[in-house]
């Protein structure tokens, strides 16, 4: 059945669009759906899929949507060309949601009443349950099926090429070929009903490209485990939480792989599922202390238990790794949508006077360096190092560059003193700073018969470890941390600049996840005549590049998914800059940020009249 | 109070081990501890036990929540490393301590509030955990250091300093970590130094998790008429199963006990618990009885003492997660990072 839309007024793109499948949450969508967009990747044409799922594990709904977009814009997109309706339950927000001229592609075993269509839209009905009921007896094979079959009709509808289909289902089961056979049936089963009874191709199609080039794809939280292992993490301790759990999960599956010792089969890693967050974080810290890389992987609300061990390892000077997958809010409601909101609950987190390093990934890539960067930077401080992903990058698979490695890269145990250093007569002092940089030796327990052991502890000490409640102590101490705090931001990775094509006096930062759909909005800024110089920040604190970014401009846009700005929070309170040259550019729905959104909030303020900071006061 | 060095004068005369350590060297600052405290008699019977062993101080960690208790590690074995962590996560850190060095001897020092109360899950799990560790609880029944409230093994009834009772069920941590899989339980009264040595003693050797729950009295708030804890309370209720001698593996045992009143347990790394029995029944290596019977001694009141449980095979968490013999924290980049032609291949099963 084809409701035909004036061709004239349907959309008519090549590589450009956005398809979102609607189904339901452990029907067996999922692997098609990836198959899918796999195949798209194959044709050298960049995909950005994305999950928006419930907190469920069966029968709500889901939706798997994929931008394609040859020029390489990996953000969301608001809008929908293509929707494959699966899901009789979101049947009218799906509908809703295509764009004027889009698709619509259905189940049309039992018929719709007319008034459920909209008239502005291309309507693709093909009774996919009618055809499964009568190829398979098995309900179990009708549901799994029916998905390959959409997919093999969409190939036919979107021009995908059907050999790359068919390597890919290969792929897929290898080593389970039995299954082969019937995937690669049901997916023609579907292309020839396409190609026989529905017009094919339709306006949306796709055209072997070679844009994605050497780039890979993969979560973020693979990427940041796999970071791990080439950081030489040892040790990591978690407790499950969405979206953070796949990243312990994949630090398993990559230690399996490469951490097994090929001739006794023992182990060169621990992994211990705690009993909460708390034990977590305690038994990275435990680890550290004691020499080894150890990490944990949580979210938000692990971050609220993780406080007061956080607090002992900023002023016990152990170093820890912590992999924060951001998500919105509290435990019950949004954890499957993803934020960037807990910026300003890592940056100052815990008791007393405290501030901590954190690592902004922008993409899997990054994930992966920052993620082995880590363990050298937390080594090296000795305090802990938080990496912020979110779920966005962190659960969804996403096109970045290949992850490379130099094979001459030594990790950075930073201060530690050995048995011969000690022996040697040097001068040991736990909270001594020899260097002048805040950042003092430490032994590791079990180093010396007699020398260099100390106590730690949280509370005020002298520079041997020997407990005090001495004021000038505790102050010197203090201060030793800022100065430390400094080094940290000399180490961590610079921001990165990308400069408008055209002299400005705007500018914007942004970070993480947001980078995607940011360069999508600068381009179509720039065609509108606003130009921005874009910097990046990568990490706090802050280097001193992002002072100067901000006093080159009239006018910051401070662009980050979270309602309180706190990024901009950050950059007002460290390094002292007045707020009202940074204007906020917030998005917290629990959907990824998307350039429409940016482009519409940058526009409204880019031509308001900029004050100039000495004349702001009456 | 201020870090008070301790004069260290070694006396020529001062009996060395077989390591030419003395006492001394297993010694650490003054105690800032109430004069009186049990915790200070426990501190002693850890540097005696350490010694006795010839144990290398530096190769022991002792690490402690908060607490007068976790105080204590300050006080004994001043060269070997400490962490005084927070208050209630003992267990996390030392497991992760452990996991990163299975070379070193993990000692946990702990109060009653620091594992009963707060701590209570992080303790539980450590045990089910089978961590390779001395686990002590300095067990007064009371807050010391925040000033004498009950902690969750002050017993139901029992009269705090200020004239309070407390009706909250006590929560006996020894059946608990019985329960809970630990290797070797024990419990103690820091009065009871001729018990108490030897024990700490069997649980140093021990290859797995060993609880010592030991009776510690605290003199300013929990040594009254009323109290279960005090020192005369428990002197009179103690009903001790076994008193235990502790031979290495190089001492010859000489049997010098009627034979049915002796037993001799070999343990893992050769060395030999000999217990003196004196309930005859008693057996140490029946989880299930154990369990039952020191909740009926308990329900009659009376604090049971002694070797109450002791596994001679034990694993531990490294056994369990198949760890390599080589601490983790001497692993090299070799051994640790996949490299780059690992990293070519993974690439190009991601495109
Ligand atoms: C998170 C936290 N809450 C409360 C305290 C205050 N506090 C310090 S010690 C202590 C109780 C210690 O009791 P116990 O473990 O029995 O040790 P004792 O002093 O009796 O040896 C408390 C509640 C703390 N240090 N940290
Ligand atoms: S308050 Fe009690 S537990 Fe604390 S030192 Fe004094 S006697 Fe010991
Ligand atoms: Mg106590």
């Amino acid at each position: 059945m084809l409701q035909a839309l004036n061709a004239a007024n349907s959309l008519q793109r090549v590589n450009d669009f956005v398809v979102k499948f609607a189904n339901v949450n452990g029907s067996g969508s999922a692997s098609a759906n990836q198959l899918f967009a796999k195949s798209v990747l194959r044709m050298g044409i960049p995909v950005a899929p994305r999950n928006i799922f419930p907190s469920n594990i069966q029968g709500l709904p889901t939706w798997y949507e994929m931008r394609i977009s040859e020029a390489g814009y990996l953000g969301a997109r608001e809008g929908t060309d293509l929707m494959v309706a699966m899901n009789p339950q979101t049947w009218d927000q799906d509908i809703a949601s295509i764009v004027p001229g889009g698709y619509l592609f259905y189940d049309s075993t039992k018929p719709r009443p007319a008034s459920q269509f909209r008239d502005d839209i291309v309507v693709i009905g093909m009774p996919l349950t009618e055809l499964c009921n009568k190829e398979y007896s098995d309900p179990r094979q009708r549901q799994l099926f029916k998905n390959i079959i959409y997919v093999g009709a969409l190939a036919a509808l979107l021009q995908i090429d059907i050999a790359e289909l068919e390597t890919l289902i290969g792929e897929q089961f290898k080593g389970k070929d039995k299954l082969i056979a019937p995937n690669i049936h049901a997916l023609h089963m579907g292309r020839d009903y396409a190609l026989a009874h529905l017009k094919c191709p339709i306006g949306l199609t796709l055209r072997r490209s070679d844009a994605v080039g050497d780039r890979i794809s993969i979560e973020g939280n693979a990427a940041a485990a796999l970071g791990a292992v080439y950081g030489g993490a040892t040790v990591a301790a978690w407790y499950p939480i969405t979206p953070s759990s796949s990243l312990a999960e994949a630090f398993q599956k990559y230690c399996a792989r490469y951490r097994v010792d090929k001739v006794t089969g023992e182990n060169r890693f621990a992994i211990v599922q705690a009993e909460d967050e708390l034990a977590s974080i305690g038994m990275v810290i435990g680890a550290a202390w004691n020499g080894a890389r150890a990490f944990t992987a949580t979210s938000g609300p692990g971050i609220s238990l993780m406080q007061e061990f956080f607090g002992l390892a900023y002023f016990a000077e152990i170093p820890a790794v912590i992999f924060d997958v951001q998500r919105a809010g509290p435990s019950t409601g949004m954890p499957t949508r993803t934020q960037q909101c807990d910026l300003l609950a890592c940056a100052y987190a815990s008791h007393g006077d405290t501030k901590h390093v954190m690592l902004l990934p922008e993409d899997p890539h990054e994930c992966f360096t920052f993620g082995a960067l880590a363990f050298d930077l937390a080594d090296r401080l000795q305090t802990p190092i938080f990496v912020m992903l979110d779920l966005d990058i962190g659960m969804n698979e996403r096109l970045t560059r290949p992850f490379t490695w130099d094979d001459t890269r030594q990790m950075d145990r930073g201060k530690v003193m050995t048995a011969a250093d000690l022996e040697a007569g040097r001068e040991f002092g736990r909270y001594l700073d020899v260097d002048g940089d805040g950042i003092t030796y430490r032994t590791y327990p079990g180093t010396h018969p007699t020398r260099g052991s100390f106590f730690t502890r949280g509370t005020s000490k002298d520079r041997h470890a020997r407990y005090t409640e001495r004021a000038e102590a505790y102050e010197e101490n203090m201060q030793r941390l800022l100065r430390k705090f400094a080094t940290a931001a000399t180490l961590v990775p610079a921001p990165e600049v990308r400069a408008a094509r055209e002299p400005t006096r705007l500018g914007a930062i942004y970070y993480g996840s947001t980078s995607a759909a940011m360069h999508e909005a600068d381009d179509r800024l720039a065609e509108q005549g606003v130009h921005l110089d874009l910097m990046r920040v990568r990490a706090f604190p802050f280097s001193e590049e992002v002072r100067a970014f901000i006093e080159a401009h009239d006018k910051v846009f401070v662009v980050e998914q979270n309602r309180d700005a706190q990024l901009r929070t950050l950059i007002v309170n460290e390094l002292e800059i007045n707020p009202a040259k940074l204007q906020r550019v917030l998005h917290y729905d629990g959907s990824p940020i998307t350039a429409g959104m940016i482009v519409e909030m940058i526009e409204e303020h880019a031509s308001s009249t900029v004050v100039p900071i000495r004349r702001s006061a009456p | 109070m201020t870090f008070l060095p301790k004069p260290k004068l070694h006396h020529p005369g001062l009996a060395a081990n077989t390591l030419g350590f003395t006492r001394r060297d297993y010694e650490g600052t003054i105690s800032t501890l109430c004069a009186g405290c049990g915790h200070d008699s426990i501190s002693a019977a850890i540097v005696h036990a350490c010694f006795e062993l010839d144990l290398p101080p530096h190769r022991i960690a002792k690490l402690s929540g908060i607490g007068c208790s976790s105080k204590t590690p300050t006080y004994f074995l001043g060269n070997s490393h400490g962490f005084n962590s927070v208050h209630g996560r003992m267990p996390s850190v030392l497991t992760g301590a452990n996991l990163a060095n299975r070379e070193l001897i993990y000692l946990g020092v702990s109060g009653d509030g620091d594992s009963a109360s707060i701590g209570l899950g992080q303790f539980a799990h450590a045990m089910r955990r089978g961590v390779n560790m001395v686990y002590i609880v300095e067990n007064n029944g009371v807050y010391g250091l925040t000033k004498g409230q009950f902690s969750a093994t002050s017993d139901k009834g029992a009269k705090s300093k200020r004239g309070v009772v407390n009706n909250d069920e006590a929560i006996d941590l020894v059946s608990m970590a019985m329960q809970l899989g630990a290797g070797f339980v024990a419990r103690s009264f820091s009065g009871d130094k001729g018990q108490l040595v030897p024990l700490i003693q069997a649980a140093l050797t021990h290859q797995g998790a060993a609880f010592i729950d030991c009776i510690s009295p605290c003199v300013a708030f929990n040594n009254h008429v009323g109290s279960t804890k005090s020192f005369d309370y428990v002197r009179e209720h103690n009903e001790a199963v076994n008193y235990l001698d502790f031979i290495t593996e190089r001492e010859e045992i000489t049997v010098d006990y009627a034979p049915g009143s002796v037993e001799v347990v070999k343990q893992h790394d050769g060395s030999l618990l000999r217990l003196r029995k004196i309930a005859g029944d008693y057996d140490v290596h029946d989880r299930a009885a154990a369990i039952s019977f020191l909740q009926h001694r308990r329900a009659s009141g009376e604090i049971v003492t002694g070797l109450l449980y002791v596994d001679q095979e034990p694993d531990d968490l490294h056994g369990y997660m198949n760890t390599v013999s080589t601490p983790f924290n001497e692993l090299v980049e070799a051994d640790l990072c996949p490299g780059s032609a690992a990293l070519d291949k993974l690439n190009a099963a991601l495109r």
